[in-house]
């Protein structure tokens, strides 16, 4: 067990020193960020100023060196732009990112868990269909557009809900969140709806297959049998089984729905992390850039590496096959 | 009775704010751009200097048409050749209430040259500049030779406290702590990518501003930023891309509001390589580098049809180029007038120069820099293939596009042939697009630090130089509208169209649009 654990973790360890490797010098050969920071107004030495003070003097190899010295002291480097350290930018934007992503993944669960439960129940209802229908509408459509088409209807013809930005925050546990104000829940609905859609639609799906499957399954033909009332026999028995591959794979979508946030958060303004990337990369702020990437990587890492784990406790086989490989 | 009371102070609370409602107004702001920090002097840039100047005065302010007025200084005058004199204003309180002296002036100028992990740094305008207090309200400015440009210089760096700013570092400013100023307003909250916050300053020395509360939301996408207004989730908006224009003008509940911006738009051309990268012969092969004959640029210039790229690529939104800033800016000469579109002149042009089939040639261009940037590169491909110059183009963001076209080369020379590029004159004035696009490259005085087409005269080199020792404003005018002649008679490069911007206000609101693009709370009136 502490064998398998142990060697789990050197391969984590590995492939985060890897991907820092590829993330540094990815971003490092892209375009020259001391033309986007300089004012047009400096001079040949102000320009060179500039790059002495950015470190860019220095050969690429020495630059990671640096980095990795820096990365060992929990220090990922200060922003271009900001002057602050990127890793401060990036946990002082992860709370926003955190509610947008954790409203969608509730949406996902509370809109299309039902309806992949009603779908899956009557298949060749019209409504279902509708739903199917609808479900692959959330699926293709690009989420730009969406978002757009959102604002219009929502915001600018109906005025129903603001169109951007992020509201009013209150205090819950020393986080400021907009889940605690009415004001900053209207702002929520349509980012939180738009980054949403593609869940909804996966767990729609997701659902109704799970549903479909179980109802032709033997324990619920003897449950109907044994007179067990339909109601039980959906809520008891069939959304017991079905759930736990609902859940994993929602829970695994958790991870991109922070990623998938950045097109959400542009539309919307909203001010999170994928907001600060995306800034971060039209501007060339090449730490804060880095410091995403390798903050993602350690994230997804460690989600593996948690399951992975879990699974060796639930499941002894996984162990002795990652043995015998 | 308890009841009766409590009807009596809700009356009581509303109508106080009914009342109140004719001073207290919030006005709310989507901004297309953010400033970095809200330390005045942390990023030279536009975004952060817009910002500061509602926070922090300077001792003399640029006008919306960029023209110099006073500011924290009432008056500035050379006393002799190396000395310029600033006399302050009397009796104007930071708005923590300490008084405004020369010690606040002195210190503001050893800060801003100089503060840690600054990306750009206010010293551009500093430079040789030694500041010396005289008394509380009189300033001694030293150079070390005569130096004209200094009220333009000044005019670009924020006065911040001796006490609160002076010694504090950017965190207190974007905290609050030490963003004290002199300014209109005075700073509330800065919530980075979400919002920033002013309240008016009741005792301040100029104007009143007409807003109780004003609120920057910084909305990058454009068509957000639209949505937006039209949603009335802000009061105005900047930078209104110019393809919805259109459709907004046509609204009744919206006003627009335009401005003729200090930005050239203009093509550079390699003219200081024998064999210039991206320009071959008809065949594909090397051929001398044909860009380095002015017949060849300005046939060029003869091809391009600026009414067009105005009407159809920017919708109206832009005005024909002939030099390098617009009318009614200092320095500019009454002469020059936009190149005719000529196209059979141009091609007379090209056989005389030894190229009656013409040759091949890339432009590259940014495609996310200045308004419909990649729609006037392809344009002007268009228009040069017409003359029989056969051109490709290539357009790419500007994080890759600058440094490629400033050092992307062998030797850390530009890399490309033929580029479309802008440049927006921060001092106001004819001397800034002269001293960084046209005068001669020379790393060591600091010159042609722009001029990416590297082109050479000595004499236009010579006529600027004298024009930034000449401090008679007359004679440096003359100078510079010489200076400007001489560039476009070699056609040191092709100016095609100076920007406009579009600000966008909801009914009863009008901006005042500024030459220099900054959206200021200031510049807000109620019609």
């Amino acid at each position: 067990m502490s064998v398998f654990v142990i060697r789990r973790l050197m391969q984590a360890i590995f492939v985060v020193f890897l991907m820092s490797v590829i993330v540094f010098f990815g971003v490092n050969i892209v375009g020259d960020p001391v033309y986007m920071l300089v004012s047009p107004d400096a001079d040949q030495a102000d320009i060179e100023a500039a790059i002495r003070r950015l470190g860019l003097d220095r050969p690429i190899w020495e630059q990671y060196l640096l980095f990795l010295k820096g990365a060992a002291q929990g220090n990922l480097g200060d922003s271009f732009i900001f002057g602050e350290p990127a890793l401060k930018l990036i946990l002082h934007h992860m709370p926003a990112t955190l509610e947008l992503a954790f409203s969608a993944l509730m949406m996902a669960i509370v809109i299309g868990i039902p309806l992949g439960l009603y779908s899956g129940l009557y298949p060749d209802n019209v409504v279902s269909k509708g739903i199917m229908a609808g479900s692959i509408l959330g699926f293709s459509l690009p989420t730009f557009w969406v978002g757009l088409m959102m604002i219009l209807l929502f915001a600018v013809e109906l005025g129903w809900l603001p169109s951007t930005g992020r509201g009013d925050t209150a205090s819950v546990f020393g986080i400021q969140t907009s889940l605690a104000t009415w004001d900053g829940l209207t702002h929520i609905m349509l980012p939180a709806l738009n980054l949403a859609l593609l869940k909804i639609s996966l767990a729609i799906r997701l659902t109704r297959a799970g549903v479909r499957e179980a109802m032709s399954q033997d324990y619920v033909k003897y449950a109907r049998a044994k007179g067990v009332s339909t109601q039980r026999i959906i809520f008891v028995h069939v959304m017991k089984n079905i759930m736990i591959p609902v859940v994993t794979v929602m829970g695994l979508e958790f991870g991109s729905l922070i990623g998938f946030s950045v097109v959400t958060e542009t539309i919307f303004a909203w001010p999170g992390m994928g907001k600060l990337l995306i800034d971060a990369i039209l501007q060339l702020d090449r730490p804060v850039v880095v410091a995403y990437l390798m903050i993602m990587v350690l994230f997804f890492v460690v989600i593996n590496l948690v399951v992975d784990i879990l699974y060796s406790i639930l499941d002894p086989r996984v162990r002795l096959q990652d043995q015998g490989a | 009775m308890r009841k009766l009371t409590a009807v009596a102070a809700a009356t009581v609370s509303a109508l106080a704010l009914l009342t109140g409602a004719a001073s207290a107004e919030k006005l709310t702001i989507g901004l297309a751009s953010e400033p970095t920090a809200m330390d005045p002097h942390f990023h030279n840039l536009g975004p952060n200097n817009a910002m500061s100047v509602h926070i922090f005065d300077r001792l003399i302010a640029q006008d919306e048409k960029q023209r110099l007025s006073p500011g924290l200084a009432v008056s500035w005058k050379p006393i002799d050749d190396l000395t310029w004199e600033f006399k302050l204003r009397e009796g104007v309180k930071f708005h923590d209430g300490s008084d405004f002296t020369a010690d606040d002036v002195v210190c503001t100028m050893e800060r801003a040259p100089d503060v840690p992990n600054s990306p750009s740094s206010y010293g551009t305008y500093l430079k040789g500049k030694t500041f010396k207090k005289i008394d509380d309200y009189t300033v001694h400015a030293i150079t070390a030779a005569p130096y004209p440009l200094m009220a333009n210089d000044i005019s670009n760096v924020p006065v911040v406290s001796d006490s609160a700013g002076c010694g504090a570092a950017t965190e207190d400013f974007n905290s609050g702590k030490a963003a004290i100023g002199t300014g209109p307003f005075k700073f509330s909250s800065y919530k980075p990518g979400e919002s920033i916050s002013l309240v008016r300053n009741d005792d301040y020395w100029g104007d009143a501003p007409a807003w109780s509360e004003v609120e920057f939301r910084p909305i990058k996408s454009g068509p957000s930023r639209v949505a937006a207004l039209l949603a009335g989730d802000v009061d105005m908006i900047a930078a209104v891309p110019t393809t919805d224009i259109k459709t907004l003008s046509e609204k009744a509940d919206l006003q627009l509001s335009q401005g003729v911006s200090n930005r050239v738009i203009y093509l550079h051309m390699d003219q200081f390589r024998e064999n210039s990268p991206f320009v071959k012969g008809n065949d594909g092969s090397d051929i001398k580098n044909p860009l380095l004959d002015q017949r060849v640029r300005l046939a060029i210039s003869k091809a391009i049809r600026r009414d067009a790229i105005v009407e159809r690529v920017m919708e109206g939104v832009a005005i024909p180029a002939g030099q390098l800033l617009p009318e009614g800016f200092f320095g500019v000469s009454s002469k020059l007038k936009p190149e005719p579109y000529d196209p059979e002149g141009a091609k007379a042009l090209l056989a005389e120069a030894g190229y009656p089939d013409g040759f091949q040639l890339t432009i590259h261009g940014p495609n996310d820099r200045y308004i419909n940037d990649a729609k006037i590169v392809e344009a002007i491909g268009q228009m040069l293939t017409r003359i029989g110059i056969k051109t490709a183009v290539e357009t790419m963001p500007r994080s890759v596009y600058f440094g490629r076209a400033s050092r992307g080369g062998a030797d850390g020379q530009p890399e490309f042939s033929f580029i479309l590029v802008g440049w927006g004159a921060g001092s106001g004035e004819a001397s800034s697009p002269l001293k960084s696009l046209i005068h001669t490259y020379d790393k060591d005085q600091g010159f042609g630090s722009s001029n990416r087409g590297r082109h050479s005269n000595a004499e236009i080199d010579a006529t600027i130089e004298e024009a930034l020792r000449t401090v008679d404003d007359e004679k440096r005018q003359d100078l510079l509208a010489k200076a400007t002649e001489m560039a476009i008679g070699d056609v040191a490069i092709i100016p095609t169209h100076f920007q406009v911007n579009t600000w966008a206000t909801k009914k009863g609101l009008k901006y005042i649009p500024r030459t220099d693009e900054y959206t200021l709370a200031m510049g807000v009136v109620k019609e």
